[in-house]
């Protein structure tokens, strides 16, 4: 999983040697096969979705479908699933701010603090991928339940009242989202404190900036890169998720990735295509403001 | 005060730090639990008693290790082929200049960059409209797999490549070594732990992944689709055995792995 962290390490790939005569065919070479198999099953894929997407939605399976550029779907669609598509966005934010939130300390103390122990707590944060996420979201229906130990707690804490319950409810399912993200938040952020030099917080110290400002002028800042990847690898996978909806809340939390999903099973291919393309579309739309409001556009 | 404050800065981010991983720890440690439940009904996912019987029996929930090993095939297969392509693309963008150089790192970017319904339910509509719909079971989930998990083969790779020292490839050639003996004596050694950092991202990738598995299987089970079904119904306390013995041969893994690396860095 290291790749995650690695993402915005790449960014720093220091620019290749001058090409030697002749080698420019062999970098064609070497990326023809897996070019390929990603023009064949992501492109192509794509352009067929959005052909989807225009076709008459009164067609079947059965029947097929014909092409009718029934531009009217996206209309139609959005109207029909407004609901759950701000809720898919809505609930991708909370996520991505609290794994902001419960991120960056665990990812500064690994890089700043940690010491000889950085290994092992990287390490921590990788191994519950190791186990099937499902299994893992399971396992918070269990955690969050009505007689489990967090709701006692937080009835004891008077921050639930006597009838209150967590699980299927908006705090279960976002719960759920930020746990299964988290580690995607961590790693870049860990990439990009690591590799801040250390002397530059020093020279913070010595102007006599407290540790809090020192944080926000110099660390933060120079952290950025890391943020930026972090609420991308968040972001984008909580909006489509959805596991999280269908396992720890109700119809109630039900967020886009549901309906997508029950209307293809259904063989609604337009609408579902027309859905799909639309959740697409606002990621790559959000994801271009945020980059250019970041300023940081070495993501790749 | 400041001292109070430098104290604060030094011990609460780390207080802070091992509470977030104890959140992150919290479900293992009940999927390891409930791998010994023993439930007292069938539709019970509470801890009702301790049992070795799941551990002696893994595969009594009927079709549990039929997805298993349908899974395992699957990622053993995608990863085989994710890495080798990959890999070559790692080579290619780290070591040659060439036209479309970072139309390509975009091009690389964007699997990883889609939701997963999006990349799961464009597959399933190139399949249905070029005559596959019925067809859809093994290949076209191997197929989805190696898709998804090229990228990730690429970054990483990529990374450990530009973190290569390349005068040690220089030295190789300065002793007389031609391109083909430099490239197996030295860069690939040197390469060889990033391919299988990379080869085994992509197997946990593969063997975890639902979403894009689940539009474009067919009545092609993987363990993954199982757990998900049984999660409708009753959950046989089985899958957390599997769970449980996943995570741990992943942690001797990577345990073995970072001993090696120490006993090497210390020779």
């Amino acid at each position: 999983m290291s790749a995650v962290g690695q993402l915005s390490a790449a960014s720093q790939t220091p620019a290749p040697p001058p090409p030697r005569s002749g080698r420019r065919l062999t970098a064609y070479l070497l990326l023809l096969p897996g070019g390929l198999w990603l023009l064949l099953f992501f492109v192509v894929p794509l352009v067929s979705l959005l052909a989807a997407s225009l076709y008459d939605p009164n067609g079947s399976i059965e029947d097929g479908f014909s092409m009718t550029w029934s531009f009217g779907n996206f209309a139609d669609t959005m109207a029909d699933y407004a609901r759950p598509f701000g809720r898919s966005l809505w609930y991708a934010l909370l996520t991505t701010a609290f794994c902001l939130l419960l991120g960056y300390p665990l990812a500064y103390a690994i890089a700043m603090k940690a010491g000889r122990w950085k290994n092992l707590m990287l390490a921590l944060v990788i191994a519950p991928f190791f186990t099937s996420f499902l299994i893992r979201t399971l396992s918070w229906k269990l955690l969050l339940s009505d007689n489990g130990f967090v709701v006692d707690a937080l009835k004891w804490l008077h921050i639930l009242g006597p009838d209150g319950r967590l699980l299927a409810t908006t705090a279960a399912v976002v719960t759920g989202l930020t746990y299964n993200f988290l580690p995607f938040m961590v790693l870049p952020l860990y990439a990009s404190l690591e590799k801040i030099d250390r002397r530059l917080i020093e020279a913070g110290g010595d102007l006599f900036a407290g540790p809090l400002t020192t944080f926000r002028v110099v660390t933060l800042p120079l952290s950025m890169p890391g943020v930026v990847a972090g609420t991308l690898l968040t972001f984008i996978p909580a909006a489509g998720d959805y596991i999280n909806a269908q396992l720890l809340g109700t119809p109630k939390q039900r967020m886009i990735g549901n309906d997508i999903q029950r209307l293809f099973s259904a063989g609604a291919y337009p609408t579902a295509a027309a859905l799909s393309v639309t959740l697409m579309a606002a990621i790559v739309v959000l994801v271009l403001i945020y980059v250019r409001r970041a300023g940081t556009d070495d993501l790749v | 005060m400041t001292r109070v404050g430098r104290f604060i800065g030094q011990h609460l981010i780390m207080v802070l730090g091992l509470i977030v991983l104890l959140y992150l720890f919290a479900p293992i440690v009940v999927v390891i639990l409930m791998s010994f439940n023993q439930p007292k009904g069938r539709l019970s996912y509470t801890f009702d008693g301790f049992t070795w019987d799941n551990w002696a029996n893994p595969c009594q929930p009927y079709g549990l290790c039929d997805a298993v090993s349908t899974s395992l095939r699957i990622g053993l297969l995608a990863t085989v082929v994710a890495t080798a392509l990959g890999t070559l693309m790692a080579f290619a963008m780290v070591r040659h200049r060439f036209r479309g150089r970072s139309a390509t790192n975009l091009f690389i970017f964007l699997p990883m960059a889609s939701p997963e319904i999006v990349l799961g339910s464009s597959l399933l509509a190139l399949f249905v409209s070029s005559g596959f719909g019925g067809r859809l079971g093994f290949w076209t989930i191997l197929i989805a797999h190696v898709m998804f998990c090229l990228s990730f083969v690429v970054v990483t790779v990529k990374a450990r490549l530009a973190g290569m020292d390349s005068r040690l490839e220089q030295a190789a050639m300065d002793l007389y070594a031609n391109e083909w003996q430099t490239f197996w004596r030295v860069t690939f050694p040197l390469v060889f732990p990033g391919i299988m950092a990379a080869a085994l991202l992509s197997f946990s990738l593969s063997f975890d992944d639902f979403i894009i598995t689940n539009l474009n299987a067919g009545t092609t089970v993987t363990f993954p689709m199982y757990v998900w079904g049984s999660a409708q119904r009753d959950i046989p306390p089985q899958i957390n055995v599997i769970g449980t013995a996943m995570f741990l041969l992943a942690l001797i893994f990577v345990l073995a792995g970072e001993v090696t690396r120490r006993r090497r860095a210390r020779s």
